[in-house]
């Protein structure tokens, strides 16, 4: 399978998912006013890798900020990401935030409890 | 003729300050948001504050570009497709304003809307958010219905609003936004 590769733009984030590694890497901004038309390629393509996904996936989701536009896609990833999961596979998610990002913090909890899908907080490195 | 280097002098140093009234575009209002980025990151260092004026921001001028979009209304008298935006530092943080033109059968629906999400903890705000963010359905134009409640979390305060009927068939709609600095 080929991996995803998405350049970034000041509105859209770093895509790399790799099924080879099963490393998948999200980063950067996400406000576009429709996020869902960039999100929909993501989203088919793990829907072909969960048809034959690694025994172990990690996740690194690294936003600079996120709009409510992206917010519903994002759980969609999320929800796919958690079906893998469910099916046996170990899946691992990275949420990171910049120091002191109370809001982004706020929001991985969010995600995490309402998938009820366990997240590793990361705090970015300087 | 104004002496600009008097007014420059005398704006508040290490402030923002931004007034428009005209057609909105998704474009015009990435390099908006794109200039007050940078702006934000030069004069407010506070993260939790920068974010939270760059993320009103973003919901209030994509709000703005959607409802315009779909108004399909005209009328030279008010001059009814130019919006009005402002930003500005005021004293302990910061003020975002948008205002614009609607069809008067939608005010309702929108005061409702904002009523109801005014009235809410903010527990329930967060509650809300997330019956909304699991709805599968999207609308039509992506905001998805969690713009005004994003903001109210963001804030933490009312929703500042006002309706006023100019015709029949068209009202004008204000939004204000005050962001404490943290």
């Amino acid at each position: 399978m080929e991996p995803l590769k998405i350049e970034p733009t000041l509105k859209t984030p770093y895509i790399l998912f790799d099924a080879s590694t099963g490393i998948f890497d999200i980063k950067g901004m996400s406000c576009a006013e429709y996020a869902r038309e960039f999100y929909a390629p993501i989203n088919e393509w793990l829907d072909s890798y969960s048809k034959n996904p690694l025994s172990e996936t990690i996740v690194n989701i690294q936003f600079k900020y996120f709009n409510t536009s992206s917010a519903k896609s994002l759980l969609l990833l999320l929800q796919k990401l958690k079906a893998i999961k469910s099916n046996g596979y170990n899946v691992a998610i990275n949420w990171f935030y910049e120091k002191n990002d109370e809001q982004m913090i706020q929001d991985g909890e969010n995600y995490s409890e309402i998938l009820s899908l366990p997240f590793n907080l990361k705090e970015i490195e300087q | 003729m104004l002496n600009f280097l008097d007014i420059h002098k005398h704006m508040v140093p290490n402030s923002i300050s931004m007034i428009f009234k005209g057609s909105v575009t998704f474009e015009l209002i990435d390099s908006i948001v794109m200039a007050i980025n940078d702006r934000l990151d030069r004069i407010e260092g506070n993260i939790n504050t920068r974010k939270k004026v760059f993320g009103v921001l973003i919901e209030c001028l994509q709000n703005l570009g959607n409802h315009v979009d779909g108004e399909n209304f005209q009328d030279n008298e008010y001059d009814s497709n130019a919006v009005l935006f402002m930003i500005d530092s005021i004293d302990g943080g910061y003020r975002i304003l948008t205002a614009n033109f609607i069809s008067t059968e939608k005010v309702e629906s929108l005061k409702e809307w904002i009523e109801e999400i005014n009235s809410l903890s903010k527990e329930d705000l967060r509650k809300k958010y997330n019956e909304i963010l699991q709805n599968n359905s999207f609308n039509t134009k992506g905001g998805g219905g969690l713009g005004f409640l994003d903001i109210a979390m963001k804030v933490g305060q009312k929703l500042d609003y006002s309706f006023q009927q100019v015709k029949e068939n068209i009202s004008f709609f204000t939004l204000q936004i005050t962001i404490n600095k943290a």
